[in-house]
């Protein structure tokens, strides 16, 4: 029912600061600051991080992983009984895995839940957006051709997939340009995906040629953290930790442009700046990922999703809580790749898209019964 | 309204017009739409802007709000608008479009309160209680605030649109801009948006420029009217003075006065 009935509620009685408020007692978004909100996540988070790491090939009791970790992180615990191997396989192994497997989820769902809002698509994430298949491009590019900058061949492979996703970032945005001005969503799903074609499929043909690396080639455009160590722990953290940081930043920027950009700019958000400095941000977060892991597909496009609905789209609760999730999901996925038909071990990406898959297909059917309810 | 206006602007014409158009001209894919409009929007304004599809109305309102680009110059309490910050900008002119589509489930109140970006302060936008009482003021007068809490996606056509115009008048800028507000409205809810936009602007002295199609309603709501035709102004003024007879069936090519008063013979 319209109040405008209600003539005194309407006239120039203009509330002042200092006027008391009416107290409806509902409906406060209160944001960022419901921390409790986010505890029950991080207790799971935490948990399943230690339990992969003490799971495994080589099962290790939960009592002796606590130690371990107790003697890495703090210089204590008790290490009599624990053999020096089963110290090595879970310090030097598997801790640096599962955090890098919790970084990389964090990152591809963060990445995702960006691009799922900047363009107002409920199917766009790094990978449609064309930035992992540019990224991935430059990483083969640096496997192939064995670019080593120096003392560390992570390094070389992490800048080059960076590096890649950037060039790859600026191609699509300068092609979306010129077709057309107003960088509207369409023009740059449709240019992403185009370009994610191309790049495969040079990717491809790099693979093919390559001969010798052909095997770690494969393997690693796969998605996988096997092999991977403190190195590219010590690599991705602080990349890691500045671009989610960085992007939180951006949440109201993100809650008015899930309205729509055009909406975004009538009331007020700078939409170009905007969407230039989150576009660079997410492009930095998958291109690091790629580097370490490969081609991970699907975090980013179903986590969100999953989140939101939990979380509600606020994204000061979304970004946060899709990062925990992420993490969570990506830290599992790789526990059952690394178990599964242990001792053999096959790609993370195998298990992310199968189950990503048909949670995808759960995920969609029920956002499209909701929006036919309109 | 304050001479003094955020961001240390001032009129730099004493006693110009809120919003001062001059010689607009926007083209799009080579094509001209608009062509060479100019006209003034003053406080206490509610000019109607009125045209045949195609005339280049909404074009001419996301010209001004910078989504395309143009030719010519559009001032804002003498200042050229392409030198205000967006968010000075929105403090200043608010739009509402003509159509939404929401894609994520966000409640009608997180929807509101978005209105008060340009006024928030902090990254994370903590809501002050001037913005919070805004709002509520915004959903009161809207009649929306017994669904505050109800997801934007479950809401009809017109519920949808009273969410957006609690967003703008939340946003609370000098100059309203409203695209074809009641487009897809019934009846009554086309009544009560612009007596709601109406009282609400004429107690607080604000302007409004409005794309309208019905005739009726520039007449009973407007203070002055623009009547575009092929992206030119046609005439402009009072609106008694330019929705003439003789104006109308030059622009539409039908004899519009002859055939309202037709219509309105079913109601007597």
């Amino acid at each position: 029912m319209w109040l405008y009935a209600e003539d005194s509620r309407l006239p120039s009685q203009s509330i002042k600061e200092g006027d008391r408020v009416p107290d409806t007692g509902r409906r406060q978004p209160k944001g960022i600051w419901s921390l409790w909100v986010y505890i029950p996540g991080i207790i799971l988070f935490a948990a399943v991080l230690f339990t992969a790491v003490s799971l495994g090939s080589v099962p290790v009791s939960l009592s002796d992983t606590w130690n371990i970790l107790l003697r890495y992180l703090f210089g204590k615990g008790d290490m009599t009984g624990i053999q020096s191997g089963t110290e090595t396989i879970i310090a030097m192994v598997r801790m640096p895995r599962v955090l890098l497997a919790a970084m990389t989820g964090g990152a591809l769902s963060l990445a995702g839940a960006v691009m799922q809002s900047l363009l107002k698509n409920p199917l766009a994430d790094g990978s449609t957006l064309g930035v992992s298949s540019g990224g991935a491009l430059g990483a083969v590019l640096s496997i192939v051709l064995g670019i080593r900058l120096g003392f560390s061949p992570e390094l070389g492979l992490a800048l080059s997939s960076i590096a890649f996703s950037f060039l790859s970032l600026v191609f699509i945005l300068t092609l979306t340009y010129r077709i057309d001005r107003s960088l509207s969503t369409n023009t740059i799903i449709l240019t992403g995906v185009i370009f994610s074609m191309l790049a495969g499929s040079i990717t491809s043909l790099l693979i093919v040629l390559s001969g010798d690396s052909l095997k770690q080639v494969v393997f690693w455009s796969m998605g996988s953290f096997s092999g991977k160590g403190w190195n590219h722990v010590i690599l991705m953290a602080p990349v890691f930790v500045f671009g989610s940081l960085a992007i939180i930043a951006f949440s109201k920027e993100l809650n008015a442009f899930s309205l729509g950009e055009e909406q975004a700019r009538y009331i007020g958000v700078d939409t170009k700046t905007v969407k230039i400095a989150l576009l660079v941000l997410t492009s930095v977060l998958i291109g690091v990922s790629v580097s370490v892991s490969g081609t991970i597909g699907f975090v980013g496009l179903v986590i969100p999703h999953i989140t939101r609905m939990v979380t509600g789209p606020d994204h000061r609760k979304l970004l946060p809580a899709s990062l925990i999730t992420g993490g969570i999901f990506m830290v599992l996925t790789d526990l059952l790749s690394r178990t599964l038909l242990s001792p053999e071990e096959f790609p993370v990406g195998v298990v992310t898209s199968f189950t990503g898959a048909v949670i995808f297909i759960v995920v969609f059917y029920r956002y499209n019964r909701l929006n036919r309810r309109v | 309204m304050a001479d003094v206006l955020p961001d240390g602007m001032e009129r730099t014409v004493p006693g110009g017009a809120m919003l001062d158009v001059r010689n607009l001209s926007v083209q799009v894919n080579n094509r001209t739409i608009v062509d060479g409009v100019t006209f003034c929007v003053d406080e206490n304004d509610f000019l109607m802007l009125i045209g045949p599809n195609g005339a280049g109305k909404s074009t001419l309102i996301k010209a001004i709000m910078r989504i395309y680009g143009y030719t010519g110059r559009v001032l804002l309490n003498g200042r050229d608008i392409l030198s205000i910050k967006p968010k000075i900008l929105a403090s200043l002119v608010g739009v509402l479009a003509q159509e939404h589509q929401p894609l994520f489930p966000h409640t009608v109140y997180e929807v509101v309160s978005l209105g008060r970006y340009a006024h928030m302060r902090g990254l994370f936008g903590a809501l002050s209680r001037e913005d919070k009482a805004k709002i509520e003021e915004a959903l009161a007068i809207t009649g929306m605030d017994h669904m505050a809490d109800q997801s934007v996606l479950t809401l009809s056509g017109g519920e949808l649109q009273r969410v957006y115009l609690a967003q703008l008048l939340a946003q609370d800028p000098n100059l309203l801009i409203l695209d074809e507000p009641a487009n897809h409205l019934d009846i009554k809810y086309q009544i009560t948006m612009f007596d709601i936009i109406k009282k609400w602007s004429k107690a607080r002295g604000k302007a409004v420029m409005a794309v309208v199609h019905d005739l009726n309603t520039a007449f009973c709501y407007g203070t002055r009217a623009l009547l575009m035709n092929e992206g030119k102004i046609y005439a402009q003024g009072e609106v008694p003075r330019v929705l003439t007879r003789e104006n109308l069936q030059a622009v539409y090519s039908v004899d519009v006065a002859k055939w309202m008063a037709d219509l309105m013979k079913h109601w007597n």
